[in-house]
């Protein structure tokens, strides 16, 4: 995977193969702290105890299509190589979190990427599932907070019964979805002059 | 640049999609499906959604319910495109480029013609 926004779609398809009705997904550019964190939140059908300790061993999976899963491992690995880390909590019939940390200035940290076409295509693909995005910059410069806060429901409320996929309804949402990331890419690209050393 | 759209917005746009459908007649449905597993990202099956969005928008095609599923067991022919047309049987598509995508929009979506080059060996 090229992009932090690609490994977020993977693990946010995670917890709609996990049932979940209400998926959370929120990153956070802290330029203060030289800090990417992202987490995922589902309420899906969770995990054992067993079976969250071990899904970071990419010989295992839940899927029965193949044997091997790399979805979780494969991110762990780009968030550790990062002087970051990998968490994952979950509980059988409640759910999941996934948080994950990067240096936001470490070398080898992958580009955030398209965030605002992961979102999409999960909004568009699964309407029935309530989505709640989350973008948070934070600038080093003491500039005030920007955020995008996309909640799906009011948006599925008012539409009714028209699909997603209408061209009208399509332009709208990619427009409003790519509005709003890029307003606090621009805040996060206020980077400070000096970058920080690392500790 | 586009404006950044308000949320008010969405009823005006409700109804103007309502109205643009009641000139449609009833077609049966079509669903294009991608297949969205690890596999499928990584081989780049994002770009090919977003080509197939990009092709709704942009040549108004209506009445195409677009979804995602999971890993289908055919990794090395990712990205999946699976193509389901009224009652017709379900047309899966191997390695669809951005590219790709669009031909599958013109040709099988709106003409109905199977891009049988592409199809996935059963």
């Amino acid at each position: 995977m090229r992009e932090i926004a690609l490994h977020l779609l993977d693990i946010a398809e995670n917890s709609v193969a996990a049932n979940a009705k209400n998926i959370t997904l929120t990153v956070c550019e802290d330029l203060q702290s030289d800090l990417l964190t992202a987490s995922v939140i589902d309420d899906g059908r969770g995990m054992s105890a067993e079976m969250t300790a071990a899904v970071v061993d990419p010989f295992v999976t839940s899927r029965t299509t193949r044997k091997v899963g790399l979805g979780i491992p494969l991110f762990k690995d780009a968030a550790e190589s990062c002087n970051g880390n990998f968490f994952i909590n979950s509980e059988t019939g409640k759910g999941t979190r996934l948080d994950v940390k990067f240096q936001h200035s470490h070398i080898d940290r992958m580009p955030l990427g398209d965030l605002s076409t992961t979102m999409l295509t999960l909004f568009v693909a699964y309407p029935n599932i309530h989505w709640l995005f989350n973008y948070v910059a934070i600038p080093a410069n003491g500039l005030p907070e920007e955020k995008f806060v996309f909640d799906s429901q009011p948006i599925i409320a008012d539409l009714g019964d028209v699909p997603l996929t209408e061209p009208v309804v399509l332009t709208f949402i990619r427009e409003y979805i790519e509005g709003g990331v890029a307003r606090v890419q621009a805040a996060s690209n206020c980077k400070s002059t000096i970058p920080q050393l690392i500790k | 640049m586009p404006s950044i759209k308000s949320l008010e917005d969405l009823k005006r746009i409700r109804e103007e999609a309502l109205e643009k459908r009641k000139v449609k007649t009833a077609e049966g449905s079509i669903q294009v499906t991608v297949a969205m597993g690890t596999c499928g990202i990584a081989a780049g099956a994002r770009d090919t959604m977003k080509a197939i969005l990009d092709h709704i928008e942009s040549n108004n095609v209506s009445g195409v319910i677009v979804t995602q599923t999971g890993c289908v067991g055919k990794c090395d022919y990712e990205p999946i495109v699976a193509v389901t047309m009224g009652e017709e049987p379900k047309v899966m598509y191997g390695r669809i480029t951005p590219e790709r995508a669009h031909k599958i929009m013109q040709e099988h979506v709106a003409a109905g013609k199977v891009l049988t080059d592409w199809v996935i060996p059963a």
